[in-house]
């Protein structure tokens, strides 16, 4: 039984908003499947005295004071976007509804 | 989409007869900090769209983000205020979903480590009190704002959207209430007195400018209908988009009622987002909801955890305004209220409005006076909350020093008041552009009553024998001819003078 089920892939899919056809799913199942044993391996190594970590640095408290600080112009902003309108990024229409 | 017009709602009465309502509230509030959560953009409403931006709130690759300090010691700040547990250490998530709102592909917010958790808070309804649990506050960051463009005009019909970032990444703090029960037929009221209280509370913090009809503060509404005497609740809907007062209680009345019909009919209530429609008064299905999972949250690598050494946490819990109950109880001893008049009062959700009134130099009478009366009317007959409608309590104060100083009356007072509301202006520029200071002219006040007596001399011949109360004619006659632009104690007298 892999770590991943075929069905659960096509859930993900779904999530991120990617349409899988069939034989894409075929494909793809499996090698997250493999993915995902390998990551697994980690686990073998972290001992019973090793807690689970999230992050590398042993810092708390990084903070930073609440200063305004110049950013982007809509120009600049705006100039990667494929579609502008009204100053404003366009996207592709809703596919389902907000989150 | 299930636009149902055909719902059928049962009537509260009887909704409240046959089940307990459960009710749930989230509320959102956007923190007034200077700059973003994780960025320096400004926060400012209104400017023009994609101008408060940069690389880290627009999600571009390699942008990492810091922590606003300020936004922390906000959120404690709202925790202890609301009695809770401040953590001691406690990490960023990431929520993941793909929607065009937030541009990282996630939302950074707190999952199974708030930074406030377990308070409770009291809100009083018709002199009842009623305990408020608190789950949890935590931190996260708005999203931006999508105008959907298409031929329709629903999200659905969309063909495609237009979204401005400038809100994306601006400090908000959710507050969830844990499940609110046993109050009854109660439970509308309940959950509007709750929103209006965290309002004052988080005003009174100076952490929000909490102003609903700018989204500065949103409501969700979780309710579940139980048969009465059952101890297990039943499925919920969460209804969004909840953004002014009396909205909070409307939907949660629409949804007893949507509720009770359903299971009364034998049917299932099905857990999933609603949308409310101020306009209509009525709640449409959105989308089931998600599980937690599908969110597939995990610790934010790019933020350290927050740990607030508790010598901290007490400097926060030392800096707290005074509680709700005791801001009230000081205010009505102050003010001279009844108890009846401070529960009207804080019912019409003009506490903070009645306060800041009487903080610009009006009696409290006076700012009682205005707020319960002409004020809610109005606020009525548009549909809006008294906070939102265009006058400011600066401005009730003006009118009624305008007022004391004898150059307007109360009728004209009335007519400032639709002047500052159509947008005319200062109630100064109202005065001035309408021509409504009263006439002071004793020689042309005068002259109106003499031709007032003289035009009524059978009503003249009764207050000469002394029936005084038939005065009232002949002041509204000298009122009628000046437009009502005269005082009138000053017109009165001037006949009781002339006719004794
Ligand atoms: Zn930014």
């Amino acid at each position: 039984m892999p770590d991943i089920t075929r069905e659960e892939v096509a859930h993900l899919a779904d999530l991120a908003r990617i349409d899988l056809s069939d034989a894409e799913l075929d494909h793809l199942a499996p090698q997250l499947a493999v993915i995902l044993d390998s990551v697994k391996s980690i686990n073998e190594v972290a001992a019973d005295d090793v807690p689970p970590t999230s992050h590398a640095l042993p810092l708390t408290n990084v903070f930073r004071a609440d200063v305004v600080r110049p950013g982007l112009t809509a120009e600049e902003a705006l100039a990667g976007a494929p579609e502008v309108e009204q100053q404003r990024f366009s996207v592709p229409r809703i596919l389902g509804e907000e989150a | 989409m299930s636009t149902s017009t055909t719902t059928r709602l049962m009537s509260f009465d009887e909704a409240l007869e046959k089940f307990d309502p459960v009710m749930g509230l989230e509320v959102h509030v956007e923190l007034n900090t200077a700059s973003k959560m994780f960025c320096g953009c400004p926060t400012e409403f209104g400017a023009e769209p994609n101008t408060q931006v940069c690389p880290v709130c627009l999600g571009l690759p390699g942008a990492m983000p810091v922590v606003n300090e300020k936004a922390v010691e906000s959120a404690m700040r709202i925790g202890l205020a609301l009695n809770c547990q401040i953590a001691e250490w406690c990490r960023f998530a990431r929520k993941n979903y793909f929607y065009p709102d937030m541009p990282k592909n996630f939302q950074t917010s707190q999952y199974d480590e708030p930074i406030a958790f377990d308070g409770w808070t009291e809100v009083e309804v018709d002199g009842e009190t009623f305990r408020v649990d608190i789950e949890r506050a935590h931190m996260e960051e708005d999203t931006g704002k999508s105008l959907h463009v298409g031929t329709s005009g629903r999200i659905h019909g969309a063909d495609y959207s237009l979204v401005d970032y400038n809100r994306a990444g601006i400090p908000l703090i959710e507050i969830v209430t844990k499940p609110i029960v046993g109050t009854g037929a109660k439970a509308p009221l309940v959950a509007k007195a709750y929103v209006a209280q965290l309002r004052e509370l988080l005003l009174g913090l100076g952490v929000s400018d909490v102003r609903m009809e700018q989204g500065s503060l949103r409501c969700d509404v979780n309710l579940s209908l139980r048969p009465v005497g059952q101890e297990a609740f039943g499925t919920r809907t969460e209804t969004k988009n909840v953004n002014s007062l009396r909205s909070v209680e409307r939907s949660v009345r629409y949804e007893i009622g949507r509720q009770g019909a359903l299971l009364e009919d034998g049917g299932t209530v099905v857990q999933e987002t609603r949308h409310w429609h101020e306009d209509t008064g009525v709640t449409t299905s959105g989308r089931e909801k998600s599980d937690a999972e599908d969110y597939r949250y995990f610790p934010e690598p790019d933020l350290v955890p927050i740990a607030p050494s508790r010598e901290w946490v007490e400097e926060l819990r030392g800096s707290l305004p005074e509680p709700p109950r005791e801001h009230r109880a000081r205010l009505q001893a102050e003010w001279g209220f009844s108890d009846l008049e401070m529960r009207d009062t804080v019912g019409a959700g003009a506490l903070l409005l009645v306060e800041q009134t009487i903080a610009a130099g009006a009696s409290p009478a006076a700012a009682r006076k205005w707020w319960l009366s002409d004020m809610a009317r109005r606020a009525n007959e548009q549909g809006v909350d008294l906070a939102d409608l265009p006058v400011t309590p600066a401005d009730v104060a003006r009118v009624q020093a305008l007022v004391d100083e004898g150059k307007i009356n109360d009728k004209l007072a009335r007519q400032v008041f639709d002047g500052v509301l159509a947008g005319e202006g200062t109630p100064d520029e109202v005065v001035a552009a309408r021509g409504l200071a009263v006439v002071s002219d004793e020689g042309a006040l005068s002259a109106a009553v003499d031709r007032a007596i003289e035009a009524n001399p059978d009503v003249a011949d009764k207050i000469r024998d002394g029936k005084v109360a038939a005065a009232g004619a002949l002041i509204g006659a000298v009122m009628k001819e000046m437009r009502g632009q005269a005082d009138a104690g000053r017109v009165r007298e001037l006949i009781i003078e002339k006719l004794s």
